[in-house]
């Protein structure tokens, strides 16, 4: 074994440090799914009818989609069958109830967020980003409320969205990602518990980052959350999004819905760090992260952007899409994806050009470790009316070891001959010369194979709010467990 | 003693021995050339002396500051301050070369028990050596030798070694690939480094390189021994009389 393998192997021992689990006492429902449970569920958040009867319509169809063993299979994934009748679809911290201050939250929630350095106080908080922190399937608390309310921007838990706002939540739901979409998207719309929910209006520029912390504690559990943001005509807000959870052998599904709709010259910039459990060494348990993330730019000159680094997650499946339809709309994905030990993802992102002068930019960083797959998946669909459309798309695999496996499926369809398109890839090897090189130059292999990697992703880096720019190298240095071939 | 004491050294490559029994000692101050053929053992004997994995050392040692350096990784030899000019500089996408120029100083600033320098601080160290190196200050901010010409490569590595100030330099083919102002350049940045503190060893195939960095030894490598020492005279004999006939005397010498 050489030196470099060695030192690779001993930074794969290092732990998932978010792994720890906190002592509360939960309420939650018995596990398995019927139209019982999804009564039970809208019961138990005080739900208008409108939206009962939506998760119904959702608990049906998905209910036919399993009978009919619909659950999509084309992902380059492999997992055993997940039993739907296993999870527990509700789950949430005993004292919930409505809280009027955060001084009512349980202190070992509190805690929690400390340990994962998402302090809930507001006056500890970092200058400038307000949290909604979703813990198990409830929101528990969300900060800066009231100074948002001040320039009319709405930020609180999706529940409390469907009591207080239900006019907006109507008009908006489903209206991206449909509960019809695909099969994790149908689940979602039936039993998701809670979420975020954005409105901004018209015209405001949302002055600080909005930020929502996702842990799921409880075992045994899935967690379906929803979020939905609406940036009005002339507004613009950037979101960003964390997640974590403990180590537990079994594995956990995690099935979110997020849908963004950005009006005339509205921008949404969504960034993603993804850190979920991602199993052990020998690729045993971990969260399944089948998650539908869908952007629509409704309006003229609207703009929604995704960025998303993805280090968690025993198998990913998510690709964050854009449905251009105003006119001279923009999408952008910029992803970075590692996976590592057993690790699976394939994700990617959807680009739908309906609208004349619509643009995208995709840009994909995947990395493979260990025995990790990484598959990159993305469509750019170019409609009849898409005139002069514009994509860029740049596709890069990074490979560490000689036991992964990177693996590219673009789809193209131009439907008109003004559309103008380009598609670069690479994949490449960190090699010994290059951590040589480095080492011979004083570096560590540990923090000599960071700042290959790190170089590879900056493109994507640069994209995320710069706070979260300086978290996710840290978290891709951690995160590194591979071995060097 | 020596900085630098190498004694019977044997390196196997695979199954293949390479260097069949090498002496050598430099002192702090001097300046070796080591010259020879291709594939006389030369770049080995450089990766050997950086401590580059995958060369077996059969027998022999290497004392460096009365330390054993062939227990040591690359990054304690690099941090105890051994620097190698590689003859194929690798490229590091993403990462500036003033970033990458910091880490590695301060990688070795840390082993040292010294304080990390600031980007404050260290760019005006980085602007003075670049200068003597003529490189283009947009270099720094480009990443590491991506796009970069061969000539900015090599001169890349001098202000590398500028930087580090390393205690033994080994440049390795340090010339090959540079046109003649390239390599006036490179030989002034090198003369530049010399100290009665520091030594270096020039591995080189050509003496072209030798009119403008005066050793002052010279040893020639032949088929993985050193077939013969001397002064900066002997690399010019070698430039009239070829290797051939030292490769035709090593081949009849019985081994040391």
């Amino acid at each position: 074994m050489s030196a470099n393998t060695k030192a690779i192997l001993e930074l794969a021992a290092r732990e998932y440090k978010w792994g720890f689990v906190t002592k509360i006492d939960e309420e939650r429902v018995p596990p398995g799914l019927s139209e019982d449970v999804i009564r039970l569920i809208s019961g138990k958040k005080g739900e208008p009818e409108f939206m009962l009867e939506w998760r119904l319509k959702a608990y049906r169809y998905w209910a036919s989609l399993e009978k009919a063993q619909a659950e999509p299979k084309w992902a380059n994934i492999k997992y055993p069958p997940i039993d739907y009748q296993g999870i527990v679809y509700y789950s949430a911290p005993q004292n919930k109830a409505s809280l009027k201050s955060l001084d009512e939250l349980d202190p070992e929630i509190l805690r929690t967020y400390e340990k994962l350095g998402i302090p809930l106080e507001e006056q500890k908080r970092l200058a400038g980003v307000a949290v909604d922190a979703v813990f198990d399937s409830v929101s528990v608390a969300t900060t800066f409320k009231e100074k948002l309310a001040e320039l009319g921007v709405i930020f609180c838990s999706f529940s409390e969205a469907a009591a207080k706002h239900p006019e907006l939540v109507k008009k908006y739901l489903g209206t991206v990602v449909p509960y019809t979409d695909n099969f994790f998207a149908s689940l979602n719309a039936a039993v998701f518990t809670d979420g975020s929910f954005v409105y901004v209006p018209k015209g405001v520029r949302c002055p600080m980052e909005l930020s929502t912390y996702f842990r799921i504690n409880a075992a045994e559990t899935g967690q379906f959350e929803r979020t939905l943001i609406i940036a009005d005509e002339g507004s613009s807000v950037s979101y960003l999004e964390g997640c974590t959870a403990p180590i537990r052998d079994q594995n956990q599904l995690h099935a979110a819905v997020v849908e963004l709709i950005a009006l005339d010259s509205a921008q949404i910039k969504y960034s993603t760090v993804q850190n979920w459990y991602p199993g052990d060494k020998d690729g045993k348990g971990g969260i399944y992260n089948f998650v539908t993330k869908r952007g629509k730019c409704a309006g003229r000159n609207s703009k929604i952007s995704w960025t998303q680094v993805e280090t968690g997650s025993a198998i990913t499946w998510k690709y964050p899409s854009c449905i251009l339809q105003g006119e001279n709309s923009v999408g952008e994905f910029y992803s970075v994806a590692l996976t590592n030990n057993y690790q699976q993802a394939d994700t990617g992102t959807k680009m739908i050009h309906i609208g004349p002068g619509t643009r995208s930019t995709i840009v994909s960083k995947g990395i493979s470790a260990g025995h990790g797959q990484n598959t990159y998946r993305g469509q750019v669909k170019i409609l009849k009316g898409a005139v002069g459309a514009r994509n860029y798309t740049q596709c890069d695999s990074l490979l560490i070891g000689d036991e992964c496996g990177a693996h590219t499926f673009p789809y193209i369809e131009v439907k008109n001959a003004t559309a103008r398109m380009e598609h670069e890839a690479s994949t490449s090897k960190i090699g010994d010369d290059q951590l040589f090189y480095l080492r011979q130059r004083g570096l560590k292999t540990e923090d000599a194979v960071s700042m290959i990697v790190n170089g590879f992703c900056k493109r994507v880096f640069r994209e995320l709010p710069m706070e979260f720019a300086v978290e996710a190298q840290k978290l891709l240095g951690i995160s590194l467990e591979g071995s060097v071939g | 003693m020596s900085l630098l004491e190498i004694k019977n050294l044997h390196v196997k490559v695979g199954e293949r021995e390479i260097l069949k029994g090498i002496d050598l000692s430099v002192d702090a101050g001097e300046v070796h050339s080591i010259m020879g053929p291709n594939g006389s053992g030369k770049s080995t004997l450089a990766q050997v002396l950086a401590r580059r994995e995958n060369y077996h050392v059969t027998q022999g040692l290497i004392l460096y500051d009365g330390k054993d350096l062939l227990e040591m990784k690359p990054e304690d030899a690099a941090c105890e301050g051994v620097f190698m000019a590689f003859q194929y500089p690798v490229e590091i996408p993403g990462i500036t070369n003033a970033y990458f120029l910091r880490s590695a100083l301060n990688a070795i600033r840390k082993y040292r028990g010294l304080n990390e320098m600031d980007a404050m601080d260290f760019l005006p160290l980085l602007r003075e050596k670049a200068r003597l190196l003529e490189m283009d200050e947009k270099l720094m901010n480009r990443s590491v030798n991506e796009s970069f010409s061969g000539g900015e490569k090599k001169r890349n590595e001098i202000l590398q070694m500028a930087v580090l100030e390393p205690r033994l330099a080994v440049l390795d083919e340090t010339d090959s690939g540079l046109d003649i102002d390239a390599l006036r350049v490179v030989a002034r940045g090198v003369n530049a480094m010399r100290d009665p503190e520091r030594a270096m060893i020039v591995v080189t195939h050509y003496q072209r390189l030798l009119n403008h960095i005066v050793p002052d030894r010279v040893h020639v490598l032949v088929e993985g021994r050193i077939a013969r020492s001397g002064g900066p005279d002997l690399a010019l004999e070698l430039e009239e009389k070829g290797y051939s006939s030292m490769e035709a005397a090593a081949r009849t010498a019985t081994p040391v």
